[in-house]
């Protein structure tokens, strides 16, 4: 480790937070419906929509026809997107004429970026068309991102409202999340992407004759415009199949630290709309402090194991850290650092191969993704699922003193708790129920590639990854066949609607209730004994649930490659 | 349900074309008349040919250039489709080894690459990145460190005095983006094409 690395670390956290009350200010007033300084020029666009659909932008809908629009407009990106996929030979802008998606990959696919999960079985440039990347791809990019902001704002508003049947409108949410944060963040980001050298173009490949006479098919294509909003959207799926290792998807440290920032910018801000929308920004800033804590924790942990380097090539001779599976350009510290972001957030976005990490630099994501991605998170997810254990946080402290709980006084009743429950127990019975069957079937047991605990991690870190919706992978995992498309769709769709919609019935059920004023009794949710309660609660629920599984993969591995064990056949 | 179907479709089909079509479609034509060599790939063209892309890392085997990192990336087998040949540097298909911190296999080939490297370069110890494979196969960068290792093997290959090799890996040196970013690093393409420059081998 060095000073340089926590300098960048610093300077990584400062930009995050100095985004964070501007973007806050700037999204409260877009989900409030209010005139920005884009309005002149999307106030059109916006209003010609609602025309045409035969909606009034003031009919709000209640919690359950806010989920049924929800569940309706996915069902729409999924045959869209399908279809796209399926028929790409036959549709334009193919020029290095990829070939048919099969109905096992585009099913995954598809599944994966209707639910921001982006995981990525395809490879891109050897996949995948241009419009299938463009139309297809980038549009679900933005669709995904614009539905986690408008349940988070929804279950916002849940908290902030009183004796109110209704949470909004989901379409206009939708529309305004995406024509107002989305868009013009990523039309900027785009262009500053392609000023740091990634491709925007429609030409095909190019060929070079390399200084020693080789050639060289360069893949290049309509890049930045969809690593934009892959950052933003906290989707995470690479145009290539290297992701954010690939030079083209980030060829600089500059792109490399402003895409970290993307990763975060929408997610932290929304705990600063959550403060505005509740009348009180400490709140909005004492779940930004959990999650910072959280986050800390986690980078001080890869930071270090990972520049200590493996065990077994350390035994070799080799020194300076673990640079398996990373960038030059990037080295030990923006790698690690670009990990933790990554799975703290629901990104998935990778600049280092996460299975080359060491393995207690690779138990950080998986265990940021177990926690359920809270930290920062998803942009939306991670404030809904956040505010999820913030019910279980205060239900406890309600327990220890033998109150019925508030929270910014609303009564927390057995209804709000018991759907909390259902959104936090969806994850480790997806991740942990089909790792298990993964792991006594034959068509589960036969994508690994090493035998040894680092499999098990392997298969442990794709249904990690698939409930959480995150998408990052330990690559080395044969992902692409029957068993593992559907078993990992089935994960995604789970770990989506099953803490969604739990989410937007505790909004429903939030609204409904009068508020009562705080009084000498009521706990105080804006200090630090409360940000304490809530980072303990988070841990103590994660850890219980994971760490027997977390004992036998990394663990069991790290003690191994420790004693100088390797496993699998050497080459 | 039946109420969502035409906002579905509007708002649904709307913001397809939006997203879908004018974003991407605006991004390409504004970077191609404000960026347009970048918006391209970053190719650098030699006596009206392209010989590469500066982002992009490729191959080189031959004594008398500067080596990049190893490389994962495979290509389909020419004699079975359905298996893949190693294909360093291969610039349609990007690809880390992902093999993991216990793996035999990369122990086995990290052991080889050693005693491979010492064998052409006599000197200090070998750097981490030149017996590391990339996240993406296709680093266009090695270290500073990897660069001036590789120095008395060019120099005896291509008769030149070590010093001014030297000195042409320190004047192509890129630092920290603003003095903080990230880590120094030397293009490998870029520094190969200066020692071309510099003399023929």
């Amino acid at each position: 480790m060095t000073l340089n690395g926590w300098i960048q670390i610093a300077l990584f956290c400062a930009v995050v937070l100095a985004l964070v009350k501007p973007l806050g200010l700037y999204m409260t007033r877009v989900f409030g419906g209010e005139r920005t300084f884009l309005s002149p020029l999307l106030g059109p666009v916006e209003r010609g929509l609602y025309r045409a659909a035969g909606l009034d932008a003031r009919q709000e809908q209640t919690w359950l026809g806010y989920a049924g629009a929800l569940v309706v407009f996915h069902v729409f990106g999924f045959l869209l997107l399908y279809a796209i996929l399926r028929l790409q030979t036959v549709l334009p802008l193919n020029p290095a004429g990829q070939g048919e998606v099969a109905p096992d990959l585009a099913f995954n696919t598809t599944t994966s970026f209707i639910t921001n999960t982006n995981w990525q079985s395809y490879g891109g440039e050897t996949t995948l068309s241009y419009l299938s990347q463009m139309v297809g791809l980038t549009h679900q990019n933005f669709l995904s991102a614009a539905t986690g902001i408008a349940v988070a704002v929804a279950l916002i508003r849940g908290f902030g409202r009183a004796s109110s049947r209704t949470l909004g409108s989901f379409w206009v949410d939708v529309t305004r999340a995406t024509l107002y944060v989305l868009l013009p963040l990523s039309l900027v980001f785009a262009l500053f992407l392609v000023w740091q050298g990634i491709p925007q173009t429609l030409g095909g490949s190019v060929d070079a004759t390399t200084l020693e006479g080789a050639k060289q098919t360069i893949a290049v294509g309509p890049v930045a415009s969809q690593v934009a909003i892959k950052m933003l959207g906290t989707n995470g799926g690479g145009f290539f199949n290297a992701n954010a290792a690939h030079p083209f998807e980030n060829p600089t440290a500059l792109s490399n630290f402003v895409q970290m920032v993307a990763i975060f910018a929408i997610g932290a801000a929304l705990t600063n709309v959550f403060g505005r929308m509740v009348g009180d920004e400490r709140q909005g800033w004492a779940i930004l402090a959990a999650m910072g804590v959280l986050f800390l924790a986690g980078v001080a942990v890869a930071y270090w194991v990972e520049a200590q380097g493996s065990s077994v090539l350390n035994g070799l001779g080799l020194a300076g850290g673990n640079m398996e599976g990373k960038e030059v350009r990037f080295g030990i510290v923006a790698s690690a650092l670009f990990a933790v972001v990554t799975t703290a957030a629901s990104c998935g976005a990778v600049n280092a191969m996460h299975d080359s990490f060491t393995a207690l630099g690779g138990l950080v994501p998986l265990v940021n993704m177990q926690l359920g991605e809270v930290i920062v998170g998803g942009v939306g997810a991670g404030l809904y699922g956040m505010l999820i254990f913030v019910l279980i946080a205060i239900f406890v402290a309600g327990l220890m003193v033998g109150r019925t709980p508030e929270y910014l006084g609303k009564k927390i009743e057995a209804k709000e708790v018991k759907m909390a429950m259902l959104g936090i127990l969806c994850l480790p019975l997806t991740m942990l129920g089909f790792t298990a069957l993964a792991t006594v079937l034959p068509a589960g047991l036969a994508g690994p590639a090493k035998a040894g605990p680092h499999g098990f991690s392997e298969i442990l870190y794709a249904y990690t990854s698939a409930a959480a919706n995150n998408g990052s992978a330990f690559g080395g995992l044969s992902a692409n066949t029957l068993f593992y498309n559907a078993t990992l769709a089935v994960a995604m769709l789970a770990g989506r609607f099953f803490v969604k919609i739990p989410a937007l019935a505790i909004a429903g059920s939030l609204a409904a209730k009068k508020t009562v004023p705080a009084s000498a009794g009521t706990f105080p949710t804006h200090g630090g004994l409360f940000v304490g309660l809530l980072v303990g609660v988070v841990l103590i629920i994660g850890g219980l649930t994971f760490f027997p599984s977390l004992a036998l993969g990394p663990v069991v591995e790290h003690l191994a490659g420790a004693a100088g064990q390797t496993f699998g056949t050497g080459g | 349900m039946l109420s969502h179907l035409r906002p579905t479709l509007v708002i649904g089909l709307g913001l397809t074309v939006v997203t879908g079509l004018a974003y991407p479609l605006a991004v390409t034509g504004l970077a191609g008349t404000l960026f347009p060599a970048k918006a391209a790939g970053s190719l650098i063209e030699r006596d009206g040919r392209v010989v590469g892309s500066s982002l992009i890392g490729q191959s080189f085997t031959a004594d008398g250039y500067f080596h990049g990192r190893p490389s994962a990336t495979t290509a389909p087998d020419p004699a079975d489709a359905s298996k893949t040949v190693p294909a360093p540097y291969n610039a349609s298909n990007s690809a880390g080894s992902n093999l993991g911190p216990t793996s035999a296999a990369l122990a086995e080939r990290v052991k080889g690459d050693l005693a491979t490297l010492s064998r052409e370069n006599a000197g200090p110890a070998v750097p981490v990145d030149l017996v590391t494979t990339s996240g993406s196969g296709l680093d266009p960068d090695i270290s500073p460190e990897a660069a001036l290792f590789q120095v008395p093997r060019i120099a005896k290959a291509r008769h030149l005095p070590e010093e001014r090799l030297s000195a042409l890996v320190t004047s192509r040196i890129e630092g920290r983006t603003l003095g903080v970013l990230g880590e120094p690093r030397v293009n490998v393409l870029a520094l190969n094409l200066a020692l071309d420059d510099l003399a023929h081998p």
